[in-house]
């Protein structure tokens, strides 16, 4: 910059041009050392992908016996889609494919109506007691549910819910977090809207439905997405509280299938294809809205 | 509930808005609250409680019919800091944290001032970055384990640059499990420390980088002057948030070893050592006490960075 301003100052072509040059260059090997150190850095992250997917699709014996050069990343000896049968096959993968995706969508879809009302109700509706139960919240924010497994693991047995998927369910729709963030967020949205709405007569419910919660769709995406992303990784709590395969979700059902006699890799990796890919595609296809969701609820926590 | 009135006992200062019929707004606001504090009670508060009564107590899951659970005072607690192997995942915890809190945040700090230039095609680097966040932790663990294999592309890579002499059995040899485990934790979660780190870093209002600037600051004076005081509380944020998954660190344990937390417990968690005398030894009394010491233990690391983050806004 400051360079530019000298170059400008000067009254001599021929320093213009050589000051210009010099920038350009500057530029130039600015230009180089970024996207050298960004490659690199890109690579770091691809080449597990690159290897989950290459693998995939190459016979079993070669995933291992190939995995200490380059040749890991081509898929020879081919093998076509066998792998992902045999991952079907011999690790029942839709069976875990069908429990994740009843668990995922059950705990984002009433979990995001839950959570909002309680936000809602706190943020605008003026009632008795509602003093300690945001309290009561703030307070539950800080409690991890890593503190919550050996207790609720002992209710779950009482009530015989083990090994079934609303016990995979039921713990996570009410979290404070997303109580306080959707708290928040309704606190920031002008109230004008909501209170012409009641002196039409409107009542609470309806205004919640019609007005404020549309106005909020940019909460409810970012709770929706970092929900889900818990609730499709969770891994602790089936660990604990599902026995059969029938309850199983999908993080339980690879680390079975990969400890699963015979350990053929090229299986196991279309396993973990199966169930990263699809996100990974819609994850770049809405990165934008995931990023941004990461940042806005982290730096509230 | 009666006690607190409605609206005054709120956090919130604001002036309480018109209320014309405090009748129906109760009702509303109940009702409203009713299925979120119903699940909250039932699946946060009472286990939360339970969880305490139990620390003292010598409750077993699956007890035979007729056992009578007894109050035994501090007995789990004694035991617990009695039992080495408790001590080996304490450490093991801290061991981690030490390493992955200070080196991640830094390479995430790293990675969001990268993407934060105004370089053509830099959000595909962004989106890169990210990736692996949303690749489920447990099939990372399980690609991850070909890779850190004596033969796989993780010694492939050390072999050339060490010239051939390094290429340990990472998940095989004690030396070096806690080692692979960190590589992997990096690998799978630097990219949401970048995300908050970004948008911090794009908080920092450029009108600040234009004073430094005409002060004559270059880019590491900036940095230090402008950015990072600019970024500090994120940065703390991030820093505490790290601590707290450090020892909430699980799946890449429980799943990557021959046996979980092993070889010979060097990856042994604290939460390998919950879910080991919970769910297997059928503890759920000792189970609780090792859970409350964890909470504790969040509980401390999250206080201290609120001190810090307070102290430092009274001086400014």
């Amino acid at each position: 910059m400051s360079a530019a301003a000298k170059a400008s100052s000067a009254g001599q072509g021929t320093t213009l041009e050589q000051a210009n040059a010099a920038i350009r260059r500057q530029h130039l090997r600015r230009y180089i050392v970024s996207y050298g150190v960004l490659i690199l850095l890109a690579l770091f992250f691809l080449f597990p992908i690159a290897f989950m997917v290459v693998g995939a699709f190459k016979a079993d014996t070669s995933v291992v016996a190939d995995s200490g050069s380059l040749r890991a990343f081509v898929p020879v000896p081919f093998v076509g889609l066998e792998n992902f049968q045999q991952a079907a096959e011999r690790g029942n993968f839709w069976i875990s494919f069908r429990n994740s995706a009843i668990i995922s969508a059950g705990i984002v879809a009433g979990g995001l109506v839950v959570n909002s009302l309680l936000g809602y109700a706190l943020a605008r509706v003026p009632f008795r007691g509602k003093g300690l139960l945001l309290l009561l919240v703030v307070a539950l924010i800080i409690v991890p549910f890593e503190t919550l497994a050996v207790p609720l693991l002992l209710i779950m047995a009482e009530l015989g819910w083990t090994d079934t998927l609303h016990a995979q369910i039921l713990p996570f729709l009410a979290q404070p977090l997303y109580i306080f963030l959707f708290y928040s967020f309704f606190l920031g949205i002008p109230r004008e809207l909501e209170e012409a709405a009641r002196i039409d007569g409107a009542g609470a419910a309806t205004v919640f439905f019609r007005i404020a919660a549309p106005l909020a769709k940019p909460a409810y995406a970012a709770a929706g997405i970092l929900i889900f992303l818990a609730s499709w990784g969770q891994y602790l709590w089936p660990v604990m509280v599902t026995r059969s395969i029938e309850a199983r979700p999908l993080p339980m059902g690879i680390a079975e299938f990969q400890g699963l006699p015979p350990r053929d890799w090229g299986d196991i990796m279309a396993y973990a294809a199966l169930m990263v890919v699809p996100l990974l595609v819609v994850f770049i296809i809405f990165q934008r809205q995931f990023v941004r969701g990461v940042a806005t609820t982290g730096l509230k926590g | 509930m009666t006690a607190v009135a409605g609206g005054s006992g709120g956090v919130r200062p604001s002036a309480p808005p018109v209320r014309p019929k405090l009748g129906t707004d109760t009702i509303t606001g109940w009702l409203f609250s009713a299925p979120a504090l119903v699940l909250m009670v039932a699946f946060i508060l009472v286990p939360f409680v339970l969880a305490f009564y139990f620390s003292f107590t010598n409750e077993r899951l699956l007890a035979p019919p007729g056992r009578q659970t007894q109050w035994i005072g501090l007995d789990n607690y004694v035991r617990v800091l009695e039992n080495p192997r408790f001590w080996t995942a304490l450490t093991n915890n801290i061991v981690f944290s030490l390493v992955v809190v200070p080196l991640q945040t830094f390479f995430a700090l790293f990675l969001a001032i990268l993407v934060n230039q105004k370089l053509r095609g830099v959000v595909v680097f962004r989106t890169v970055f990210f990736m692996p966040i949303t690749v489920v932790m447990a099939a990372t663990a399980v690609i991850w384990i070909v890779l850190l294999n004596p033969e796989g592309l993780v010694n492939a890579f050390f072999e050339i640059i060490t010239l051939g002499n390094f290429s340990p059995d990472w998940l095989g040899d004690p030396a070096y499990a806690l080692a692979g485990i960190i590589m992997v934790s990096i690998w799978a979660s630097v990219g949401f420390q970048m995300v908050i780190l970004l948008a911090a870093l794009q908080d920092v209002p450029e009108s600040l980088y234009e004073a430094a600037r005409l002060d004559g600051a270059n880019n590491w004076q900036q940095f230090l002057h402008v950015t990072l005081p600019g970024i500090r509380n994120p940065l703390l944020f991030v820093l505490t948030i790290t601590t707290i998954l450090a020892f909430r660190l699980f799946d890449q344990v429980w799943i990557m070893p021959d046996r979980p937390g092993g070889p010979l417990d060097a990856t042994r968690t604290l939460m390998v050592d919950i879910v080991d005398t919970g769910l297997n030894q059928q503890a759920v009394g000792r189970g609780s006490a090792l859970s409350i010491i964890f909470l504790l233990i969040v509980l401390a690391v999250t206080i201290v960075q609120r001190r810090v983050v307070k102290q430092e806004g009274e001086i400014r």
